[in-house]
C-alpha cells in the first residue's frame, strides 16, 4: 500500500465501525479527493456521510465543529495545508478551546487532515509546511506521519482521540520515499520495507515517536518526508546517527528525545517549514534544557528558509542531503 | 499614464457611511416606514424563497403601536401564554439591571445588556422546542431565561467564582448551557453560525428531529463565517434559522458599516436563495410567528430561514462602552418601534388579560427573584474575592487527558507560588 491507500483504509475501517464518523471536504465525495485519498467511500458509505462542500474553509471547520456538538466524529480534509488559513479561527478559537471555554460540555472530536509540504512544484501556494502554528495552540494535538504503515495507525488513533487533531500529510511521500536526491524518482512504497500495511485495524499510540535508526553519534529529530532525506543522507555519509521520527508533534515524545540525546550528546533537528519560529526552535530549546550537560556540540537546526516556497527554486528551498550532510559534519567536528 | 492626461478626468470619491444622528443631534424619526400589520403576506412554510422576496424587504409585524393585533402573521397564543413571555421578558430586564449594578460595584469585570431586545430571544425560545439546538450571540440570556435555566448558574458564571461549571475560564455572560441546548458562547463574531449549520446538517443526515438555531448582531453579517454559514444552508438545505439581530449599533458603529444602506439584511437571503423574513424584532408575537414558521419550515425539510430582527440597542453595547459618545441621546426614546415589554404589556391590556397593578406586582416579583438568586450566587464568590476554582483547574480539560508539558506547567506553577509564599 502507498500513503494514500493507507489513508484511505484507515478511513475506511473507521467509518465501517463507527456510524458517527463523516469525512467531508472539497472534492472528497464522488470524486474521491484531488489525491484519492477518499475514493471510494462515498459509494460505500453513502453521500450524507461523506460530501463535498462549498468552497470555504471556514465554513467546512466551523460545521464540522457544529457536527462535533450534534456527536458526530467529522473528518473534514482541507485540500491544501496552504488553504487551512481562511479555517484558522474555527481552529484556534473554536475547535482547540471549545473543551476548555465549556469546562467538558462540549468537545471537538474531529480530525483535520490537510496535505502539506513541498517538492512537488506546487509553488507558495501548495507547498507550506504550517505545522508550527497548530502546535503554538493549546488544544490541538499534530500528528504527521512518514510511511503508510504509519500513516493508517496514526490516523485511526487520531480519528478515534476525542480532542481536535492536525494530521499533516506529507504529500511528496504519497506515492513512495524520497531520499531528497530531486533528480531521482521517487520509489514507489511497495518496493520500501514500511509499506507493508496490514488491511484491517491497528492503531500506533499519538505521543510515541518511532526509532528509525539506532545510533550513538548524533541524534536526529525529524518527521514526515524528512524522516526520509535524512536516512538517506545518514546511510551516505556513513555517521552512527539515531534517527528519531516524531510522528505526532503535539503531544511530543519527549522521553524519546531526551534519552536518545543524553546518549548521543548531539542533536540535529531537520524539517522542511521555514526556520524561525519553526517546530526546529521548540525541539532546540527542549532538548538545551533538558540535555544541556550532555550536549557536546551546539544543535543545529535544517529546515526550509524564512521565504516563502519559490516555484522554480523550490530545490534551493528544500532542506535536502546537502544541506543536511554539511550540518551532520558540523556537529561531527564541533 | 502620466499625470497630465489624467487631469480632464473625473476624480474619484469614497464613501464613508454616517449614521443620521450623532450626540446633540435632535432625532427624527418622522420619515421612518412602518408597514401596516397587514402588509406582510405571510408563504404556506413549503413555499420557494423566490416567492417571498419582498418579506426580505419589508416588516413582518403583529402587534400595531396601540397594542392591537392583525395581519395575516398573528400567532394563536392563549393569554396565559402571552403574560408567561411578558414576565420572561420582565425577567431578563431585571437580571440585567442587577447584573449590571454588580458590575459597576466591581463584583465582576464586565456585562451586557440587552435591553430593548428581549423579545428577540423570548419571544424565539417559545417557538422553538426545549432541544432545538441555540447557538446563540452574546445578548440572547433571554434564551437560557424562557428555558427556565437557574439564574443562580448564570450569575456564578458571571461572577468566575466557586460555582461556575465553567472554572472561571469565560468573560461574564459567555454562557455554556449543554442541557439547555444552549452552546457555548465565543468572543469571536459569528463563529457560532456554520457551526449551528453543522449541527443541523448532523441533525438532518441522521434523520433526527431537533433543529438548530443561531444568533448574531447585524455588525458581524460582515464576518466571513456568516457567509459561509449561509452557503452551506442553502447548498445542504439545513434545517436551520439564521437569526441576524439587526439593533442598529455594533459597538460605536452604526449599521450602514454592515452595509444596510444598501440593502436590508434579511435580504442576505435573496442571493443565497434562502427564505428570508425582516421582523418588528421589538414585537414579541411577530418574532414568535416568524421563528414559529420557520421552525416549521425547518422541520418539514423546507430549508434554512433569515431572520432579520429589526430592533434596536438601547444599553450601550456592554459595561465598557459609553453610547453617549457617539449617538444621540435621544434616539433611544425615540425608537419609533417603541420598547418590546410595554408593547406586549400595552396588548394584554387591551385584550383584558393583564392590567397596571399586575404589571407592577410582577416588576416587583421578578426584581425579587434575581435579588434571591443574587444573594445565592454571591455566597460562593464574586471576582476576585478569592471564592474561585482552585488554581490547578487552569491546565485541565485543554486536552481529554492531562498531556506531560502541562502536568509539568501545573507543578511549576504550584512551586512558584509557594515559593513565593502565595
Amino acid at each position: 500500500m502507498n500513503m494514500i491507500q493507507a489513508i484511505n483504509s484507515a478511513l475506511d475501517i473507521c467509518m465501517e465501525r463507527d456510524k458517527d464518523i463523516v469525512v467531508l471536504g472539497e472534492d472528497v465525495g464522488y470524486f474521491g479527493g484531488v489525491f484519492k485519498a477518499t475514493e471510494h467511500l462515498q459509494k460505500k458509505h453513502g453521500k450524507t456521510r461523506v460530501f463535498d462542500t462549498p468552497i470555504t474553509e471556514c465554513g467546512i471547520i466551523g460545521v464540522a465543529v457544529g457536527m462535533c456538538t450534534y456527536g458526530l466524529r467529522p473528518v473534514p480534509e482541507i485540500q491544501f495545508a496552504d488553504y487551512i488559513y481562511p479555517a484558522l479561527d474555527q481552529l484556534v478559537s473554536e475547535a482547540a478551546r471549545l473543551r476548555y471555554r465549556s469546562a467538558g460540555e462540549y468537545t471537538a472530536p474531529m480530525t483535520v487532515r490537510s496535505p502539506f509540504g513541498g517538492g512537488i512544484f506546487g509553488g507558495q501556494t501548495h507547498s507550506q509546511s504550517p505545522e508550527a502554528i497548530f502546535t503554538h495552540v493549546a488544544g490541538l494535538k499534530t500528528v504527521i506521519p512518514s510511511n503508510p504503515y504509519d500513516a493508517k495507525g496514526l490516523l485511526i488513533a487520531a480519528i478515534e482521540d476525542n480532542d481536535p487533531v492536525i494530521f499533516f500529510e506529507p504529500k511528496r511521500i504519497y506515492n513512495g520515499p524520497f531520499d531528497g536526491h530531486y533528480g531521482k524518482p521517487v520509489t514507489p512504497w511497495a518496493k520500501h520495507p514500511s509499506s507493508a500495511v496490514p488491511e484491517g485495524y491497528y492503531r500506533i499510540p499519538l505521543g510515541k515517536a518511532a526509532t528509525v535508526r539506532e545510533g550513538n553519534d548524533v541524534t536526529i529529530l525529524c518527521y514526515g518526508t524528512m524522516v526520509h532525506v535524512t536516512a538517506g543522507v545518514v546511510a551516505e555519509s556513513g555517521i552512527d546517527a539515531e534517527i528519531i521520527d516524531l510522528r505526532t508533534l503535539v503531544p511530543l515524545d519527549i522521553e524519546a528525545i531526551e534519552a536518545s540525546v543524553k546518549k548521543t550528546g548531539r542533536c540535529v533537528i531537520v524539517h522542511e517549514a521555514t526556520r524561525t519560529s519553526g517546530f526546529g526552535a521548540e525541539l532546540s530549546a527542549l532538548v538545551q534544557e533538558r540535555c544541556f550537560h550532555s550536549l557536546e556540540a551546539p544543535i543545529e537546526r535544517v529546515t526550509g528558509w524564512d521565504t516563502p516556497y519559490p516555484h522554480s527554486l523550490e530545490w534551493a528551498y528544500f532542506p535536502g542531503p546537502v544541506r543536511l550532510g554539511q550540518a551532520l559534519k558540523r556537529v561531527m567536528e564541533s | 499614464m502620466d499625470e497630465d492626461a489624467r487631469r480632464n478626468m473625473r476624480p474619484l470619491s469614497l464613501h464613508v457611511p454616517e449614521p443620521r444622528f450623532r450626540p446633540g443631534d435632535a432625532v427624527d424619526f418622522a420619515d421612518f416606514d412602518i408597514p401596516d400589520v397587514a402588509a406582510a403576506p405571510r408563504p404556506d412554510i413549503g413555499a420557494m424563497p423566490e416567492e417571498m422576496r419582498s418579506l426580505a424587504y419589508g416588516l413582518v409585524r403583529v402587534l400595531d403601536l396601540d397594542g392591537a393585533s392583525g395581519g395575516a402573521w398573528a400567532p394563536r397564543l392563549s393569554p396565559e401564554r402571552l403574560v408567561a413571555m411578558l414576565r420572561h421578558m420582565a425577567l431578563v430586564r431585571a437580571f440585567d439591571d442587577r447584573m449590571y449594578r454588580v458590575q459597576r460595584q466591581g463584583k465582576t469585570s464586565f456585562y451586557m445588556k440587552c435591553t430593548g431586545e428581549e423579545a428577540t430571544s423570548i419571544a424565539a425560545a417559545y417557538a422553538l422546542d426545549r432541544d432545538d439546538m441555540c447557538f446563540p450571540s452574546y445578548r440572547q440570556q433571554g434564551l437560557l431565561i424562557a428555558r427556565d435555566w437557574s439564574l443562580v448558574d448564570m450569575m456564578c458564571q458571571i461572577y468566575s467564582n466557586r460555582g461556575d461549571r465553567l472554572k472561571g475560564r469565560q468573560m461574564p455572560i459567555m454562557y455554556s448551557a449543554k442541557e439547555a441546548s444552549f452552546f457555548s458562547i465565543s468572543g469571536n463574531l459569528a463563529t457560532q453560525m456554520p457551526q449551528a449549520v453543522g449541527f443541523a446538517m448532523a441533525s438532518a443526515s441522521r434523520g433526527d428531529t431537533r433543529i438548530a438555531a443561531c444568533w448574531c448582531g447585524e455588525g458581524s453579517t460582515a464576518e466571513g463565517d456568516f457567509h459561509s454559514a449561509c452557503t452551506f444552508a442553502s447548498v445542504y438545505r439545513a434545517p436551520v434559522i439564521i437569526n441576524v439581530i439587526n439593533n442598529q449599533w455594533a459597538i460605536s458603529s452604526f449599521s450602514g458599516f454592515a452595509g444596510a444602506e444598501s440593502t436590508t439584511f434579511a435580504a442576505r437571503a435573496v442571493g443565497y436563495g434562502i427564505a428570508g423574513l425582516r421582523v418588528d424584532g421589538n414585537d414579541a408575537l411577530a418574532v414568535y410567528a416568524a421563528t414559529e414558521w420557520a421552525a416549521e419550515r425547518a422541520r418539514n425539510n423546507f430549508g434554512p430561514t433569515l431572520i432579520e430582527h429589526f430592533t434596536y440597542r438601547a444599553e450601550g453595547h456592554s459595561t465598557s462602552d459609553d453610547p453617549t459618545k457617539y449617538r444621540s441621546a435621544e434616539e433611544r426614546s425615540a425608537w419609533p418601534l417603541g420598547d418590546p415589554i410595554a408593547r406586549l404589556k400595552q396588548h394584554l391590556i387591551a385584550i383584558g388579560a393583564w392590567d397596571e397593578e399586575r404589571h407592577a406586582a410582577m416588576d416587583r416579583e421578578v426584581a425579587e427573584e434575581v435579588k434571591a438568586a443574587g444573594k445565592e450566587a454571591e455566597k460562593q464568590g464574586v471576582l476576585g474575592d478569592g471564592l474561585h476554582q482552585p488554581f490547578t483547574t487552569m491546565f485541565e480539560d485543554v486536552f481529554e487527558e492531562l498531556p506531560w508539558h502541562l502536568e509539568e506547567q501545573s507543578r511549576q506553577m504550584v512551586e512558584e507560588r509557594k515559593a513565593a509564599g502565595i
